[in-house]
């Protein structure tokens, strides 16, 4: 599985970095949250994938006494998927934005206060 | 002495508060700084001349070694005097030329900072706070230069002497660092007593070039003079206090300081003298094609300080004398002419050499002044100038085989020199007044009085030399490592050699001043040549510079998003992709991969499918909601290996994502494919590539042993410390608390973000 998995994530990788070199905004953002997910999933998967062991401590112990998935790097991804839905709520919104007053949707038609001449 | 050094820069802090009093009337009170001043370094003279010598150390960063040391000695003190002397006179002066002036109180703030800072750089004995002062008079210098800020050609001067000297400080710098580093002190005095190991290190050419470098730039020197006429753009006062008395001695003096450590030796003797021959015979050719009398002034000072450098160079006890005695007949003759230009300038308006003539009709005081100052200048008996002149030719006689050829150039640049003096002091005021001129008036006392103390000082040194032996050449010379108790310098020398050849130089310069007439002619003539002068090279050097750095900011800043993300991806892939190649172990531990299920192998293919199809798909909807299912099986996945709260979230948040893609997604243009064949192949490479690399370094880290204390603490004590039981929930909500209470945060912020681009309503007018 682990294999299978880490091919997954090269190509959530290389479809995210592919979408934002598109000129388009939407693909723009639709690439990062490819890309999200696929660190997301790397994260996951680095820290070490157990089946069936969530880290929950058993109802009548006060430690774990058998196996368990590692809680440390799940708490990281919890973090980062709230995080990166306010990233993408706001870029979201702010392409609508963007989109009804220069009435474009093309990177290379908003870059005029970032070039030099 | 750190207070005496300090004292110019607390008057210009004053002057931050107290500007607007001196603009007034009290302009003339600031006098009383450099006065007191000169007065407090006079009081030392018996005992620098009884050949004591006075230091004075104050910690300032002790674990750099570096120290406010201050050492008062000969030729400190030659400094010391002229700095407060001749400041003395310039701030006297000034309050009257500038009389009025909207910036008056800034002009004396960086005149203040301007002599704290040279007062620091001759009497610092640590050559890193000699280093802080020197570049303190720089940047003084670039404002008193560009004071007149409203004129294009005043800012480009001023620019220009900033990165000439500037560049010299950097040099006077890095020579700092490395004799520090030979000799493990960067105190002056004591690298004296390390003077053959300086010598013998591999080293001392470096070292030699760089405080080369410092004292030519700081100077003039040839190739480095240009800067010098520029800086005449300044106001008089400036002129004759920073760019002839003092701030361009400071390279001489660099220069006589290092004599006795660095000196003596081939290298350092024959490039000061043929630098200095060189400078003082061009710059003193130059003067004949000058009409502007700043103009000619300032090649006659580029001149002279090449003569001073060439003196150095000499080595011999003789030059020595020579060059301090020249240091201060310049100091005496040339401050007094500027300061007479500087009068003609205020009342006539002009500074032309060949509309100036009868002005001693209309201003008679201030013509005594410039005809004893030319007289000096001359080298004509009595006057202090002649002993001066008299030395230079007994220095260079005496010096080996080009003795002779080494006499020549210094009888054709003091013959130039005369020309240039009278031009100055006697020209504009001999010959027929013209009606224009008829209502030139004397100006202030505080304005000629200045030039005339000094004119008559530079006589009366003349008559009675013993003035300034015992009290200052003696210790000076002494100081530069050699003996100098015995010198004596006089007046007549009987008749000799040397009194014939100051005859001929007299009366070839008096032909020459007679016979030959400036003109606008001659000065566009030699305009043609400034294609090929140091100047102009450095100026196109400039421009290069600043147009190939305009060319490579516009290839990185070019303003393009995906250019910028794919040169970072690039060198990522580059240097992990180099090192994962030289270390990868390419071996896989299949057995430790946990074992394939069929819905595991489902989800997966689903996952691909999807993520396939949101970059492959024409539809903007359909690539959302491919974007859905990707995260639908992220979460499944999740579920799948022990992650429950992950699952919940992830589906949670995919949801609402799509929800508001959604809702935006209609208002949008149409998915239009913008970008040609070869860029999406180019950009499918670097992706794929991209991605493989993450898959191998992903496999690479799952082949490396994994431990983890940070999880058996929290898996510990989840329950024992924090009482809960979902161990990732107590992590997020107590271990980590403060973190998670940032991110609320966050998402507030993106919220309200988020509520007011909905909500904002730009009219027509806000637009724009």
């Amino acid at each position: 599985m682990e294999f299978l998995l880490a091919i997954l994530i090269g190509l959530l990788y290389a479809s995210g970095l592919y979408m934002m070199l598109r000129r388009s905004l939407v693909k723009l953002i639709i690439g990062l949250i490819l890309l999200g997910n696929g660190a997301n999933l790397l994260i996951f998967l680095l820290g070490r994938i157990t089946k069936g062991k969530p880290p929950i401590i058993p109802e009548e112990s006060k430690f774990f006494l058998d196996a368990y998935a590692d809680p440390v790097p799940q708490a990281l991804i919890l973090t980062a998927i709230v995080i990166s839905f306010g990233l993408q709520s706001f870029a979201i919104v702010l392409i609508k934005r963007a989109y009804k007053v220069v009435k474009t949707d093309d990177l290379d038609q908003m870059n005029s206060t970032d070039e030099f001449s | 002495m750190l207070t005496a050094i300090l004292t110019g820069f607390i008057f210009s802090l004053l002057l931050v508060v107290a500007g607007k009093y001196i603009k007034g009337k009290a302009a003339i009170l600031s006098a009383l700084v450099p006065l007191g001043l000169f007065i407090y370094f006079l009081q030392f003279t018996r005992q620098i001349s009884s050949g004591e010598i006075i230091t004075k150390t104050y910690e300032w960063v002790p674990s750099l070694g570096v120290n406010l040391g201050f050492t008062l000695d000969g030729i400190s003190l030659i400094f010391t005097l002229m700095i407060t002397g001749i400041g003395f006179l310039v701030f006297a002066y000034t309050a009257t030329y500038l009389k009025g002036h909207e910036y008056l109180d800034r002009f004396y703030g960086y005149l203040g900072i301007f002599m704290a800072a040279m007062l620091g750089v001759v009497l610092s004995d640590n050559i890193i706070s000699l280093f802080i002062f020197w570049e303190l008079t720089s940047i003084s210098s670039f404002f008193l230069i560009g004071f007149n800020n409203k004129e294009k050609a005043s800012r480009k001067s001023a620019v220009l002497a900033l990165s000439i000297t500037g560049i010299g400080g950097l040099l006077l710098l890095a020579g700092a660092l490395i004799l520090g580093n030979i000799t493990g002190t960067y105190s002056i005095s004591e690298m004296l007593l390390s003077k053959d190991l300086i010598a013998e290190s591999s080293h001392y050419i470096i070292i030699v070039i760089l405080i080369f470098g410092a004292a030519f730039t700081k100077s003039a020197q040839f190739p480095f003079h240009f800067w010098l006429p520029g800086a005449m753009k300044a106001p008089t006062p400036v002129s004759t206090y920073l760019h002839s008395a003092t701030m361009v001695k400071a390279g001489v003096y660099l220069l006589m300081r290092f004599t006795p450590s660095l000196g003596n030796t081939e290298l350092w003797n024959t490039t000061l003298i043929t630098v200095g021959a060189i400078t003082m015979v061009y710059a003193a050719i130059h003067t004949l094609f000058r009409t502007d009398l700043k103009g000619i002034l300032a090649y006659s000072t580029i001149a002279a300080l090449g003569i001073l450098v060439f003196l150095i160079g000499l080595g011999t006890r003789e030059a020595f004398v020579a060059a301090c005695v020249f240091i201060l007949v310049h100091a005496l003759y040339k401050a007094t002419l500027f300061l007479v230009t500087g009068i003609i300038d205020h009342e006539t308006g002009t500074r032309d050499v060949t509309r100036l003539s009868g002005l001693r009709k209309v201003l008679l005081p201030v013509a005594i002044a410039g005809f004893l100052a030319a007289i000096s200048n001359a080298g004509i008996p009595p006057s202090f100038g002649f002993i001066g002149k008299d030395l230079i030719y007994e220095a260079t006689l005496h010096f080996g085989n080009t003795g002779v050829l080494l006499t020549a150039l210094a009888i054709i640049t003091n013959i130039l020199l005369l020309y240039a003096g009278f031009l100055a002091g006697i020209k504009p005021f001999t010959g027929k007044l013209p009606q224009s001129f008829e209502k030139a008036h004397m100006p202030g006392f505080l304005m000629w009085i200045p030039p005339l103390i000094l004119a008559i000082l530079g006589i009366t040194i003349g008559v009675f030399p013993s003035i300034v032996q015992d009290s200052l050449i003696q210790p000076a010379v002494t100081a530069m490592g050699q003996n100098g108790s015995e010198i004596q310098i006089k007046l007549w020398h009987g008749f000799n050699l040397i009194l014939g050849l100051s005859a001929i130089t007299i009366g070839v310069g008096l032909l020459i001043y007679f016979l030959f007439k400036p003109s606008l002619k001659l000065e566009k003539g030699i305009a043609k040549f400034d294609k090929i002068a140091p100047k102009s090279i450095v100026e196109s050097i400039g421009y290069g510079f600043g147009q190939g750095s305009k060319k490579v900011t516009g290839l990185i800043q070019n303003g393009y998003l995906r250019y910028y993300v794919s040169v970072i991806i690039l060198f990522l892939v580059l240097l992990t992709g180099y090192t994962l190649l030289q270390n990868t172990k390419y071996v896989i531990d299949y057995d430790s991969f946990s074992e394939l299920t069929v819905y595991e192998v489902l989800t997966l293919l689903v996952m691909a499918v999807g993520i396939l199809y949101t970059v492959f798909t024409r539809s903007r909807l359909a690539a959302v909601a491919a974007m859905g299912v990707v995260g639908l099986a992220i979460s499944l996945i999740f579920v799948y290996y022990s992650a429950p709260d992950l699952a919940m979230t992830q589906f949670s948040i995919d949801t609402l994502t799509v929800i508001l893609f959604v809702l935006v997604l209609y208002r949008l243009p149409k998915y239009l494919k913008l970008s040609d064949r070869k860029a999406r192949i180019k950009d499918g490479i670097l992706s794929v590539v991209f991605g493989s690399l993450i898959t191998v370094l992903a496999l690479e880290v799952l082949g490396e042993p994994q431990g983890s204390q940070i999880t058996d603490f929290y898996a510990e004590n989840a329950y024992v410390l924090a009482k809960g039981k979902n161990v990732v929930n107590v992590i997020l909500v107590d271990f980590r608390g403060i973190d998670t209470f940032m991110e609320i945060a966050v998402l507030t912020i993106a919220a309200i973000g988020v509520f007011s681009l909905l909500k904002l309503r730009l009219t027509k007018k806000n637009r724009k």
